[in-house]
């Protein structure tokens, strides 16, 4: 197989609109006979289901859970970037393509991530006129705030809340689109098999999660927006149903799937408190802006904090370790995310971690606090304010920042942010990797296309914060709806696909057998008890750290659970009602499959880059040692019968618009 | 702590339904209320018994989906949370606690604490949106600047999640609170103005279809509701019909 991206000739700034003039388009009679699956309702199945089907096409829309706007998008936190340099400090469509390509440690392809920021403002123009209230400054325009890992302030947000509002605006598009019929929405259904008939995608199986039933859709194209896969991990700040059943179908039918091993873990989380424990909460990046990062420098004041002994408000500036803004001195604590987490991570292992388990550090504002307060007593004209004044001042501001955020952590973990600092530890958060796609955002299967986290294309070894929002909205919003077409322009004579072929038949059969074997088998442990285990072999060999030892021990002892895991899992109920063990055994069956993928990808890459740090490879001080030379490239495995027998492709990336450095925050 | 759960099964639409008895052990101070009932199930399947079944998804309070009516509250005790919030050191060693799905002619059971809330997306659907297309092709985004008051009353508005809380609170299953926070939060803005009479008009409709009953202005769904989402929104929704249903005669 020859992986042929099918980027479009010329200067990087025209290939988009030189590619969109060329695409073939569907004429509007035509589009009335072509039908559209779009998996996922979250910012990328939203936008595109309700972009396909302003466009004239029919399109079905299924998600798992009771309410397109339920998906998991709904939780994201801290923003959204765009290209608009509103505040006038330097940014370009140039800038944030560099970013993002930087950021990504340099293993994303330049001309996908060059249209993703060449979009982006008009993300920001659409949201608004749907009325997604984004927040605004005093004179009424739109405010922004700070990232990770750039020097400008190019992201707009909502509060914490941006990924609802946004996801709120795209599904209020698809709801209008459902009132008028052109969208049909199977809710609380879940896909379980793609069916490609003589090569190309044309339906699904998908499980109705009330009555159990297995049903039959038929398309001329699938889009699967169905999410990342960070729940391999068990914990995470994914939602809890969050999964890759969808993507790993499409790649067992003949998918290839991308950079699997490069995984996100983000530096600012609460910490895992006890082994009951379901899920991890994010806090947002944004609070990097204002909060600022430490441990205590002396090992003995790191054991008196643990053991409680030590507050950490009684050390002084000098007693404490701001390791970020030592390490990495022009960006500080902005540093992109695998860079905070690592350097977290290191702190830790050196034995200065300052909670019971010892994994956690300091996310503190007292000295935002302080620099607000004084601030708003200048803007006042309170030149003679007490100091409880100023932190007074100082207080409501950073509340009206970060206020939900703030309140989300005291209700976790009962301690007060105003007054003492956040504990937080790096958790998994976001996939890079997932299928492969080409410029057109079509998987090697014809016909089936991957959008927002569920493909693999924008974010190389590393994603910024606030860019996911962006990617999932750019590709269904404006960049599907056009390259979707150019597929579909060669079916318009093919008329209604029937669901009695072979195909759908042996797809339902696969789907039937699978639920059959997991309801009959006799076996004693939980479905629980085996993704908490996949769980923690994933952390501890194929999380922040990795290596030959680690992974090749993991490999193993995945395919000894997954052997277990058919043995012994127990799903009760019947197949023919709601039945939440039945949908998270399947999930994790798909799970156990990826995981030894995504640890074979990590033994192959000998090479640290982004969120993929091989212990072998690091510099004397502790930093990544990326190997340009033999690992440009984007790794996309071909199922062949088995992770282990998976087979290697290779897309070089060619960077001829950036110069390849040393990424160097310092 | 060692407690006693009476949760209501239902196996489904159908069926009658009760509340049974569960005791649990070893339930500790730092787990959500959700990581309880995992724990229950978890015991549960140990034995072959079917888990309790429950809506819930991503666990920081934001997708609205764990609606579980506890010891008598949307939510449980405690305000401004939903379910999955709220933790187990608001409980007691030796407490019994009742827990029941939501109760609403529009929200029928679908499965034990399931309930079907399809009615909120048909309310949404019936105009609670800005008729605007997906092409790029708008204004720039700040061609029209918006009162930083206004915004910040849309956003307060628009911060819904959906959960029906409001609904199974009310005495009425009046869906007021919910409806009126998504007519709120496009009547304050500049871009939901030109179909604002529509809009209240078909929404309030389509609620009405829904089996939602009437408000009484009791005030019980603000209480209730985790997002704090303000009764002025219904005032402000009360306005909007009244005048939209005047000029539409
Ligand atoms: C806590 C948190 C905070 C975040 N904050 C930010 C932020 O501030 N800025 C930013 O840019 N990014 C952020 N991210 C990342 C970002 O939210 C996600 O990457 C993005 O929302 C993914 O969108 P999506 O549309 O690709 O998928 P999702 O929103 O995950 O949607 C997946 C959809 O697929 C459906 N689905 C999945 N499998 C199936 C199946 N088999 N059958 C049927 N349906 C299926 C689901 O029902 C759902 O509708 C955050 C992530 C987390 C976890
Ligand atoms: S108004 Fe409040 S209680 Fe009602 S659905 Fe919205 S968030 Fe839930
Ligand atoms: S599970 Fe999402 S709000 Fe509770």
């Amino acid at each position: 197989m020859k992986l042929d991206a099918r980027i479009p000739e010329g200067p990087i700034e025209n290939k988009w609109t030189k590619h969109k003039a060329e695409i073939r388009l569907v004429n509007p009679a035509n589009k009335r006979h072509i039908d559209v699956i779009v998996v996922g309702t979250g910012l990328a199945g939203a936008s595109a289901a309700a972009s396909m089907a302003e466009m004239g096409y029919n399109v079905k829309a299924f998600c798992f859970q009771d309410s397109p706007r339920r998906a998991h998008s709904i939780a994201a936190q801290g923003g959204i970037n765009a290209a608009k340099n509103y505040q006038n400090d330097g940014d370009s469509t140039y800038r944030l393509f560099y970013d993002t390509i930087k950021g990504g440690d340099y293993r994303s392809r330049e001309a996908n991530v060059y249209r993703l920021a060449e979009v982006s403002a008009s993300i920001i123009d659409q949201c608004v006129a749907q009325g997604v209230p984004f927040a605004r400054e005093y004179g009424g325009l739109l405010d922004n705030r700070s990232f990770g890992g750039v020097q400008v302030s190019r992201t707009f947000y909502a509060k914490g809340q941006t990924g609802q509002q946004l996801l709120l605006g795209a599904y209020s598009a698809l709801e209008r689109q459902i009132a008028k019929g052109k969208v049909k929405m199977y809710a609380r259904h879940e896909m379980l098999e793609l069916v490609v008939v003589e090569g190309k995608a044309r339906g699904i199986i998908a499980r109705n999660l009330i009555t159990g039933e297995l049903e039959r859709h038929s398309a001329h194209a699938v889009l699967l927006c169905s999410g990342g896969y960070g729940n391999v991990f068990f914990l995470s700040t994914n939602a809890m149903g969050s999964n890759v059943t969808a993507a790993w179908r499409a790649h067992k039918k003949g998918a290839l799937f991308a950079n699997p091993c490069f995984t996100q873990i983000h530096p600012t989380c609460i910490p895992v408190s006890g082994e009951l424990q379901s899920k991890l909460t994010l806090m947002s990046e944004s609070l990097r802006n204002d909060g600022r990062i430490w441990v205590p420098a002396k090992k003995e004041d790191a054991e008196a904090i643990r053991q409680g002994k030590l507050k950490p408000t009684q050390l002084t500036e000098e007693q404490r370790d701001y390791y970020l803004e030592r390490r990495y001195p022009s960006f500080g604590n902005l540093v992109p995310r695998d860079v905070a987490s690592r350097a977290a991570k290191e702190r830790c292992d050196a034995g200065l971690g300052v909670n019971a388990t010892g994994e956690a550090v300091y996310l503190d504002f007292s000295a935002a606090i302080e620099r607000y307060g004084k601030t708003e007593a200048n803007i006042r004209g309170l030149h003679s304010a007490s100091k409880e004044e100023i932190l007074k001042l100082g207080k409501d501001i950073v509340e009206a920042k970060y206020g939900n955020l703030f309140q989300m952590y005291e209700k976790i973990t009962d301690d007060n942010p105003y007054e003492t600092p956040m504990r937080i530890y790096p958790a998994v958060h976001y996939t890079m990797g997932g299928l492969w796609v080409d410029y057109n955002l079509m998987t090697t299967i014809p016909g089936c296309f991957a959008l927002g986290e569920a493909n693999f294309s924008d974010h190389g070894a590393n994603r910024l914060g606030a860019s996911a929002l962006m990617q999932g909205l750019a590709d269904g919003y404006f960049v599907a709806p056009y390259t979707v077409g150019d597929y579909l322009a060669d079916e318009i004579l093919t008329g209604t696909i029937s669901t009695d072929t072979d195909a759908f038949v042996q797809a339902e059969k696969e789907a039937q057998d699978r639920i059959d074997h997991l309801l009959n088998n006799k076996g004693s442990k939980t479905v629980d008890h085996f993704h908490k285990r996949l769980g923690k072999i994933m952390w501890n060999e194929c999380g922040m750290e990795r290596s030959v030892e680690g992974l090749t021990k993991a490999i193993a002892d995945i395919q000894a659970l997954r052997e277990e895991f058919y043995k012994e899992v127990r799903v009760p109920g019947k197949a023919e009602t709601v039945n939440p063990e039945l949908e998270k055994a399947l999930r994790v069956a798909d799970f156990i499959e990826l995981g030894e993928l995504m640890c074979r990808d990590a033994l192959e890459r000998n090479e640290s880059c982004g969120g993929h740090f091989r212990a072998e490879y690091q510099t004397p001080e502790g930093e990544a040692l990326r190997d340009d030379e033999n690992f440009t490239f984007v790794s996309a495995w071909e199922y062949n019968g088995d992770p282990s027998s998976a087979k290697l492709h290779k897309e070089d990336l060619n960077y001829q618009f950036v110069e390849v450095k040393t990424r160097s925050y310092k | 702590m060692n407690l006693t759960l009476k949760i209501w099964r239902q196996s489904g639409p159908k069926d009658k339904g009760a509340m049974k008895t569960y005791p649990i052990q070893g339930v500790e101070a730092d787990m959500s209320f959700l990581e309880m009932m995992d724990m229950l199930n978890e015991q549960l399947v140990g034995k072959g018994e079917e888990p309790v079944v429950f809506d819930h998804d991503c666990r920081e309070g934001i997708c609205g989906s764990c609606s579980m009516y506890i010891n008598g509250e949307a939510h449980g005790p405690g305000r401004g949370i939903t379910t999955c919030q709220l933790h187990m050191r608001s409980f007691n060693d030796g407490d019994t606690i009742y827990i029941e799905p939501w109760r609403a002619k529009a929200f029928p059971v679908i499965k034990d604490l399931m309930v079907d809330r399809s009615s909120f997306d048909r309310v949404i659907a019936a105009g609670g949106y800005v008729s605007v297309n997906t092409s790029g092709n708008t204004l720039d985004a700040n061609a029209i600047p918006i009162p930083k008051e206004d915004a910040d009353k849309a956003f307060d508005a628009a911060t819904c999640i959906g959960c029906g809380a409001c609904v199974a609170t009310c005495k009425n299953s009046s869906a007021m609170l919910f409806v009126s926070a998504k007519v709120s939060q496009l009547a304050l803005l500049p871009q939901g103005q030109v179909e604002a009479a529509d809009r209240v008009l078909n929404m309030v409709h389509q609620m009405d279809l829904e089996g939602f009953g009437s408000c009484t202005n009791t005030g019980a769904c603000e209480v209730e509701c985790p997002k704090g989402i303000s009764l002025e929104n219904i005032a402000r929704m009360n306005r909007e019909f009244l005048t939209a249903a005047v000029s539409a005669d």
